[in-house]
């Protein structure tokens, strides 16, 4: 069987967009979404090396880092501090390509900006379905809710995104 | 603007940042971290990880040494900020202070008790590679020494320099030839005309008359006799019928 080490250094490379991903919609930027997904491979590496070699073998790797990613943003948010943005300089790795590059890099921030400013529950849910694709099984296992709860919160925040929802009287 | 799943779909497919996946795996202590250190002996690139210093190297750029490392180590490879604490240990390492703890995981443990041995040999000093290998319990082995010598990860600061052909020849350095070698040794304070011309004429230990031992000619032990006092010798059978006793710190030969 492989190394652990192995296994995680796999891992991180299969891994590192996916996660990076969820941590840009959770967040809505980038130097953010980098560093939620560092403390998820952190984290994930100081519990692999504590499990045997079959748990480490039979691990649903996608869930599972989803799961801490989730973890990872909530500890961080309750612990943050008022961020400073920085405007310039901050992206060395990007925008230096041609202009609708930029462009869309541009639009793609601020959709993630949008999506980050929803309400955690519904934008939890509906970035593990939408953004990440996973199935609502999955995605119900990574947020420890039920399946039915997990849609209704997926269709309540695109509503929001959309616009669309302009409150329940009822609620 | 009308958001539709797939705009969501477009927010998953970003790309982690260049080099994310080495820097994970360096702070997981999987691969090692590097940077650029101003040293005595210019500038050194470094490479670490949580079990100590693995690599050194004297290289014109980081592309340059990360390939190096690749091919040499066979780790991933990040840079990172020259921490500056590491920064200190390094200059207390090369002027003669043991600070520094050394990774040699991945070399043969022919080559890490090679090296060990090396890191012994005081600054000032140098010992022949026979020494070395006689020191590690292979005495036969003098040409794998220097085979293992020649590819230590670590010069400057594991001595590989320290250690000298017996003919007087100063022998191979894999961090940066023979002159790079001397270059060192004199910085070092050791005086290598000296031991040239001894050399020379064969004679390669040093006994004192007063204490009836004998000493490589650069064992500090050696250093405070009086001129006078200073017998030479080809060899330790000649050290021994004029009734000397090997060194018990350089051990030029088996008591």
């Amino acid at each position: 069987m492989e190394s652990t080490e192995r296994v995680f250094e796999r891992m991180v490379r299969e891994h590192q967009d996916r996660i990076y991903a969820l941590g840009y919609a959770l967040t809505g930027n980038r130097q953010d979404a980098e560093e939620v997904a560092q403390d998820t491979f952190l984290r994930a590496y100081r519990a692999l090396i504590t499990y045997p070699p079959d748990r480490v073998h039979d691990l649903k790797q996608r869930a599972w880092l989803h799961r801490i990613a989730l973890n990872v943003f909530r500890n961080r948010v309750r612990s943050a501090h008022p961020r400073l943005v920085e405007l310039n300089g901050s992206e060395p790795d990007h925008g230096s390509g041609p202009e609708e590059d930029a462009l869309r890099h541009m639009e793609l921030d601020e959709l993630a900006c949008r999506v980050a400013a929803l309400p955690p529950r519904y934008r939890d849910a509906l970035v593990l379905r939408h953004v990440q694709e996973l199935s609502y099984a999955e995605a119900a296992h990574a947020l420890g809710q039920p399946v039915g709860t997990v849609k209704s919160n997926v269709h309540r925040g695109l509503k929001l995104l959309r616009g669309e929802d302009h409150g329940d009287p009822n609620e | 603007m009308a958001i539709l799943t797939s705009d969501l779909k477009r927010l998953g497919d970003v790309r982690a940042p260049k080099g994310f996946a080495d820097r994970v795996l360096a702070q997981a202590g999987m691969a090692d971290s590097y940077a650029r250190f101003e040293t005595v002996l210019g500038p050194v690139y470094v490479a670490w990880n949580r079990h100590g210093v693995s690599a050194a190297a004297r290289m014109a750029s980081g592309a340059e040494f990360e390939d190096w490392f690749r091919h040499e180590v066979g780790r991933s490879l990040a840079p990172a900020a020259p921490d500056a604490q590491l920064a200190e240990k390094i200059e207390d390492e090369l002027s003669g202070k043991r600070r520094l703890r050394f990774d040699l995981r991945g070399l043969t443990s022919f080559e890490q008790a090679v090296l060990r041995k090396t890191l012994e040999i005081p600054r000032g000093q140098v010992r022949p590679y026979g020494w070395v290998a006689r020191e590690i319990g292979h005495p036969a082995a003098v040409r794998a020494v220097g085979t293992a010598l020649a590819n230590n990860p670590i010069p400057y600061f594991i001595p590989c320099h320290r250690v000298v052909r017996t003919d007087g020849h100063i022998g191979n350095y894999g961090g940066g030839g023979p002159e790079a070698k001397a270059k060192i040794l004199n910085m070092e304070g050791v005086q290598l005309k000296r031991l040239q011309d001894l050399a020379a004429k064969g004679l390669r230990y040093e006994g004192v008359r007063s204490t009836r031992v004998f000493c490589f000619p650069t064992c500090y032990h050696g250093r405070r006799a009086k001129e006078e006092n200073v017998v030479l010798f080809h060899d330790a059978a000649e050290a021994y019928a004029a009734g000397y006793r090997p060194c018990k710190d350089c051990r030029p030969a088996v008591a």
